[in-house]
């Protein structure tokens, strides 16, 4: 390990907490205001197109389902991805991006939930049926709660992002699970229509205010994440400050 | 008192969130249950209310088996003991402490797993209010559990063998409340008046056995 | 008032610790108790506290010759080996819960928070959680409590243990303080606290059954 190429000197760059405050600092507003203009835009596509002949108005609640169902999985992938960044790169941003995901993660699989049986009560007449999709999701939630308190019991920050990047890694077989519960088992949640083999089995009417509200839920996303990773340096540099103030008032003292 | 109180709150809620731990744990156990006995929802109805109750149960058990201990490693315990407060007030704010910042989220919580056990609005409104009324002799009868297993190393465990059997009656007269809203001949206040008064009951026995234990148990 | 102890012995298991000790303190006195490990130094204090009930004999306070309605424990301040803190909160909020929780002994006031942080050389760090702090830290703050709230009683058991020399001498000029302004000080040490006038009371354990020790 000579010379580490220029893409990875690059991305390590990155690393460096104030080199990502400055960038993110100059990024997140023009981020923020793209997200309002697809929310903007999309909302304003899903209450306009028709509804369909047989859900009627229901229908609607796909354009907010839908979106988070993928940003919590996407979420969740991200941890993944930023736990092997701890465990193998120690990438030192790495297990701050996956502690902020985390409550963001389960905020998109509530909502996810929530829409989820708000639509399945007219629809399947109850609010929740324990099949494999909906289960799955349901684990995932848990899982994201878990992390969330694992993450919080510890104090040391270093030591608990090993432990919990260990668990996202294991949690991460759930992922796949969800995709294809619907197609492994016989389950009342429809299967995939929009990515599939052989072409979308949606209605371009339905598909066009989904994919800007998938979009703009995307960039949702991204946005709350790098805030909440600056929130996450700036606390452990309050608390790095916090200690050596405790230090400094020893020796006057 | 109110001091006391204040200080319970914050040390629970800064400590690991003891209170999103307690739901959490709440929301698995009630969750495992469709796993073990199949996702037939007209089942699910039916035990619903009693799997809930058994999962808060559950579910309030934990961390009780610190609220003194917690005291007692840090030195606390001795100062709370020496003062001309009565004891069984002090056990009592703690208590209602601990309930507040453990059992009351256990309670908000109880109507979303409600729907997942596919309960009717009726059902899901009995279990949590008669959650909101038992809930707290669990912790009264923990307390007792808790000052008697202070000076143990590892008392967690015992603590919740020795409460589980004493929260029997709790069970009972909470779950067949809960049924006797929704199945139409049984009647729905006595089962809902006795749970009251075992509250209320507990409420002044638990602190008051604790108390006497916790006087014992310094050395 | 004084504070009397009659013939205190206390048993633990089939060992009988000590027995039949008895001493008396004036305002403005205090009693320094010695021994060796295991001679119990410790239990004497905590029975004192009210903590361990005594096998026989009992401590009182005395005011104009008769016994006083406050019992010994309401009166004392307890500095035993653990800090009695919360690591989880802030400096302030630990010492302003024992200050409103403690409250005053009659004839007296305590410090406020940022006084007593000052008295004990640590101001401007209350803010910090006190699982921030080093063990000497945490210590000192341990003895901001009994400055934080008035007790005519102190009774500290190896109070300078986690502490430096600089810190030691601080704590030996709240110890002088206190018996200055009438208070009382029994405190279980194997250092010197670096007192003029004390009396000391020699713990020898069981085997030599440790008579009236009151000099």
């Amino acid at each position: 390990m000579s010379e580490p190429i220029p893409a990875i000197k690059k991305f390590s760059d990155l690393a460096n907490p104030t080199v990502f405050l400055g960038l993110t600092a100059r990024i997140v507003p023009y981020l923020a205001v793209l997200t309002a203009l697809l929310f903007v835009w999309g909302l304003y596509l899903s209450f306009t197109t028709e509804g369909d002949y047989q859900q009627g108005e229901t229908v609607r609640i796909m354009y907010v389902h839908v979106p988070a169902a993928w940003l919590s999985m996407m979420c969740y992938s991200i941890m993944a991805a930023s736990a092997l960044g701890t465990l193998v790169w120690r990438h030192p941003l790495a297990d701050v991006s996956a502690k902020a995901a985390a409550p963001l993660g389960a905020g998109f699989t509530l909502l996810a939930l929530i829409t989820g049986s708000l639509w399945g009560k007219p629809m399947w007449g109850t609010w929740w049926v324990w099949d494999a999709r909906l289960t799955s999701v349901f684990v995932l939630f848990l899982m994201y709660l878990g992390l969330m308190a694992l993450q919080r019991a510890m104090d040391d920050p270093s030591r608990s992002a090993r432990v919990s990047a260990v668990l996202i890694l294991i949690g991460f077989v759930n992922i796949p699970i969800i995709k294809f519960s619907v197609e492994w088992w016989n389950t009342l949640h429809q299967p995939a229509s929009i990515m599939r083999m052989g072409g979308s089995a949606i209605d371009p009417e339905f598909l066009r205010p989904l994919l800007v509200m998938a979009a703009a839920f995307t960039l949702l996303f991204f946005t709350l994440h790098f805030l909440a990773i600056r929130n996450e340096i700036w606390r452990r540099r309050v608390s790095a400050q916090r200690r050596l103030a405790a230090r400094m008032a020893n020796r006057e003292g | 008192m109110m001091a006391l109180f204040l200080r319970d709150l914050k040390l629970s809620v800064r400590a690991g969130g003891g209170a999103l731990i307690g739901v959490l744990f709440f929301t698995t156990v009630v969750a495992v249950i469709p796993f073990g006995v199949g996702p037939d929802l007209n089942l699910l109805s039916r035990i619903g209310p009693a799997i809930v109750w058994i999962g808060a149960l559950l579910a309030s058990l934990l961390g009780l088996d610190r609220l003194f201990q917690a005291e007692r490693e840090d030195g606390s315990l001795d100062i709370l003991l020496m003062q001309e407060t009565p004891l069984v007030l002090t056990v009592l704010v703690k208590c209602l402490a601990h309930w507040t910042a453990t059992g009351l989220p256990l309670v908000l919580a109880s109507p979303m797993l409600g729907l997942f056990m596919n309960m009717n609005e009726v059902a899901i409104g009995a279990v949590m209010l008669t959650l909101l009324v038992g809930s707290p002799a669990i912790t009264f009868i923990g307390a007792a559990g808790a000052a008697v297993a202070v000076t143990l190393p590892r008392g967690g465990l015992l603590v919740s063998i020795l409460i589980l059997p004493l929260t029997v009656p709790v069970l009972i007269f909470g779950v067949s409340a809960a049924y006797a809203a929704v199945e139409d001949p049984a009647p729905f206040f006595p089962p809902f008046a006795i749970l009251c008064a075992i509250t209320l009951f507990f409420a002044v026995i638990g602190p008051a056995a604790a108390a006497i234990a916790l006087k014992n148990s310094s050395e | 008032m004084r504070l009397k102890a009659e013939n205190l012995s206390v048993r633990r298991g089939d060992d009988l610790l000590f027995s039949n000790i008895s001493f008396e303190l004036a305002r403005g006195e205090a009693l320094i108790v010695t021994g060796r490990n295991g001679s119990g130094k410790s239990t004497l204090l905590r029975t004192v506290a009210g903590l361990i009930h005594p096998e026989g004999g009992r401590a009182y306070l005395l005011s104009d010759g008769r016994e006083s309605e406050a019992k010994v424990p309401e009166a004392s301040h307890y500095l035993g080996h653990r800090n009695a803190m919360k690591v989880e909160l802030t400096v302030r909020e630990n010492l302003d819960f024992w200050k409103t929780w403690l409250g005053d002994f009659e004839g007296g006031k305590g410090l406020g928070i940022e006084d007593a942080a000052d008295a004990v050389g640590l101001s401007g760090i209350t803010h910090l959680p006190f699982g921030y702090l080093s063990a000497g830290q945490q210590r000192r703050f341990a003895m901001a409590r009994l400055l934080v709230s008035h007790r005519p009683i102190w009774l500290l058991d190896e109070p300078t243990a986690a502490l430096d020399a600089s810190a030691d001498q601080l704590f030996s000029g709240f110890v002088e303080a206190h018996l200055k302004s009438g208070g009382m000080v029994i405190a279980a040490t194997h250092q010197p606290l670096g007192l003029a006038e004390t009396r000391e009371l020699r713990m020898k354990g069981f085997d030599y059954l440790a008579g009236e020790h009151a000099a």
